[in-house]
């Protein structure tokens, strides 16, 4: 996976903006920005929430979202034997049956990459040739309340240990108290961390946690601000704030990737994490990814789900359609 | 001015909830001599489905609870019941067309097996269980504990006794309950949910379904999280190809039975949803 050229992300950015990343500049561009119309942004979410997908279509939905999981475990009582085992998952699904798709990537704290690494073998690789990334959360996760040193280490340690995707989380603090500047220049560094000796570098996520933003308004500007910065994808929440990824936020994030797509070419990826349990809701943001910024995003570069207990009932509503009935808890693995 | 009366909806009640059948679909619910008494709610495989979620989340709980505890909770019912004694008198005089005399004596009928099993919660582990005997140093005990999930095919025949004496067994042991009412008689049913609802029954222990068997039994009986299957009322069905769908997930099966002796208070219907299980565990440290 290859980021995209700091230099030429640092130009575009310059020229969208009219001038230098200071805050002064940056706000003047983000409080440029539109204001939200919450009310018409919650009634589009609920009515993409209503389509009805079935039979073929749910079938092809249900593979296509296990393919878009980043399977994740971020708990403080994470183990090595913990992280081989959401690997072993994240392979092979569903035992039961091989037909099942691999997950896109598993997501672990930076120190857990080696193993995680270690226990993907040859199946590590890019989630397009049917291979499983790693992605590492970094710069102190989930606060994100350390020193600008210590979230770079943090980013470089994960990037060296082989993770191929980084995900950030911004400094909601300085971004809420208006320090546009600081958040933006955080990002650019940490993008620069993420470079690899062969010249390749870790794709960057970040995190806005948006429920921790408080606005849509803000969770425009934060979407503007990492694109601007040079994120190769939006992510909604870290899992550790409630509400975490809602449908009317995810929808607001995909439409400024459509307009950044639109003006620039450039596409950027959106993952929601967080509290998306069921078939039923992931196939809503499916919707809601192929109405809106349109169905070339629904592939694991453009688009992700953040999530852990997902994958099993995607798994036994594929069980339900494999054998025309119910499936159980007992029939999937214990997380 | 005349008074306008106030009918009931008569509804689901799935996770301690009374919804509406996710599918929209009612039924009418006719006295015997064909005049209309209420519509029911005709549940879905997807309202079964559901109910099977919330019955299983609450397996843990119930299970879990002391033996003592569930006795009580169980009696409680009884005692509400008994507060109901009236309502349900009439619901049954109207549904099935049948004397005042008749029908309180189903509802007596009804609290006094409540009561029954409900003794039975914290004494059936004597019974059913054993301390086995051993050539050796240590004990060896074998203890009956619930099955997880019980799916009930109430009697057809009965609004409220039959469906009691198939209910109440399945509590005692710690399992959890989705009910297919009586498709003729249903309203008792709702009207016993509103009790269970206000008394210390934890939300998803039982859960009622009224509408058809015929359709809902299927997928009861092929679901892979239910751990058996009640088909006591099931004899007008195809009941062996449910047996034989039942058969691949391993639940256990009680099969229907008919006549006034449906689901005669037993043991053996409590112990029917139990399994056995045997630890051994040391007399003594040396």
């Amino acid at each position: 996976m290859s980021g995209t050229s700091l230099v030429a992300a640092r130009e575009r950015a310059l020229a969208v903006l009219g001038g230098e990343p200071d805050d002064a500049t940056l706000r003047r561009y983000l409080h440029g920005i539109p204001g939200i119309d919450a009310v018409g942004l919650e009634q589009r979410a609920a009515g993409l929430g209503t389509r009805s997908i079935k039979t073929t279509s749910k079938r092809w939905a249900l593979d296509r979202t296990i393919s878009l999981i980043d399977l994740t475990t971020l708990e403080g009582a994470d183990t090595p034997g913990k992280v081989r085992s959401l690997v072993a998952k994240a392979m092979t699904p569903d035992p039961a049956d091989p037909t099942a798709p691999r997950v896109a990537a598993v997501c672990v704290y930076g120190d857990m990459v080696p193993f995680a690494v270690d226990a993907l073998g040859a199946a590590h690789g890019d989630p397009d040739d049917g291979l499983v990334s790693v992605a590492a959360v970094a710069t102190a996760f989930p606060s994100g309340r350390a020193s600008l040193a210590i979230k770079l280490q943090d980013t470089a340690d994960a990037v060296a240990a082989g993770a191929d995707e980084i995900d950030m989380v911004i400094d909601r603090g300085a971004f809420l108290a208006g320090r546009y500047g600081e958040v933006f220049d955080q990002i650019v560094q940490v993008k620069e961390a993420c470079r690899k000796p062969d010249g390749s570098a870790a794709s960057l996520k970040v995190i806005l946690e948006t429920g921790e933003l408080n606005t849509y308004d803000n969770v425009r500007r934060a979407s503007w601000l990492a694109i601007l910065a040079g994120g190769d994808f939006i992510k909604t929440s870290t899992g550790k704030v409630q509400p975490a990824a809602t449908l009317p936020v995810t929808l607001l994030m995909l439409e400024v990737v459509r307009d950044w797509h639109l003006a620039t070419g450039q596409r950027i990826g959106v993952k929601p994490a967080g509290g998306i349990r069921s078939s039923k809701d992931a196939i809503k943001y499916l919707v809601t990814v192929a109405e809106t910024a349109g169905e070339e995003w629904l592939r694991p570069h453009l688009f992700r789900f953040g999530a852990s207990s997902l994958l099993n009932d995607v798994l036994l509503q594929r069980q339900k359609l494999a054998t025309g009935h119910y499936s159980g808890a007992d029939y999937v693995t214990i997380d | 001015m005349t008074r306008l009366a106030v009918p009931k909806t008569y509804k689901l009640y799935i996770g301690g909830a009374f919804p509406r059948s996710e599918s929209g679909r009612t039924y009418e619910v006719v006295a015997a001599d064909g005049a209309f008494l209420a519509n029911a709610a005709k549940a879905s495989r997807k309202d079964a489905r559901d109910a099977i979620v919330a019955a299983r989340a609450a397996v843990a709980g119930w299970s879990g609870a002391t033996a003592y505890n569930r006795g009580q909770v169980l009696y409680r019912i009884a005692e509400l019941l008994e507060g109901r004694r009236a309502q349900f008198v009439a619901e049954i005089e109207e549904v099935e067309s049948v004397s005042r005399a008749v029908a309180s004596a189903q509802v007596d009928e009804s609290i006094d097996r409540w009561v029954w099993y409900a003794g039975w919660a914290d004494k059936f582990a004597q019974v059913a269980g054993n301390a086995n005997p051993v050539a050796g140093p240590y004990f060896n005990i074998s203890v009956p504990e619930p099955t997880g999930v019980v799916a009930i095919i109430a009697p057809q025949d009965s609004s409220l006794l039959g469906l009691v004496s198939a209910i109440a067994p399945a509590l005692v042991a710690g399992n959890s309950v989705v009910v297919v009412a009586s498709e003729r008689f249903p309203l008792s049913a709702i009207s016993l949910a509103e009790v269970l609802a206000t008394s210390d029954v934890p939300k998803g222990v039982v859960n009622v379904l009224t509408g058809s068997p015929a359709e809902i039994a299927p997928w009861l009986a092929s679901h892979s999280d239910v751990n058996a299957i009640d088909l006591v009322g099931a004899g007008a069905l195809d009941w062996i190809s449910l047996e034989v769908d039942a058969a691949d997930t391993l639940k256990r099966v009680l099969r229907p039975e008919s006549g006034p002796d449906a689901a005669a208070p037993a043991l053996g219907r409590i112990t029917a949803f139990t399994e056995t299980k045997t630890v051994w565990h040391t007399k003594s440290l040396l």
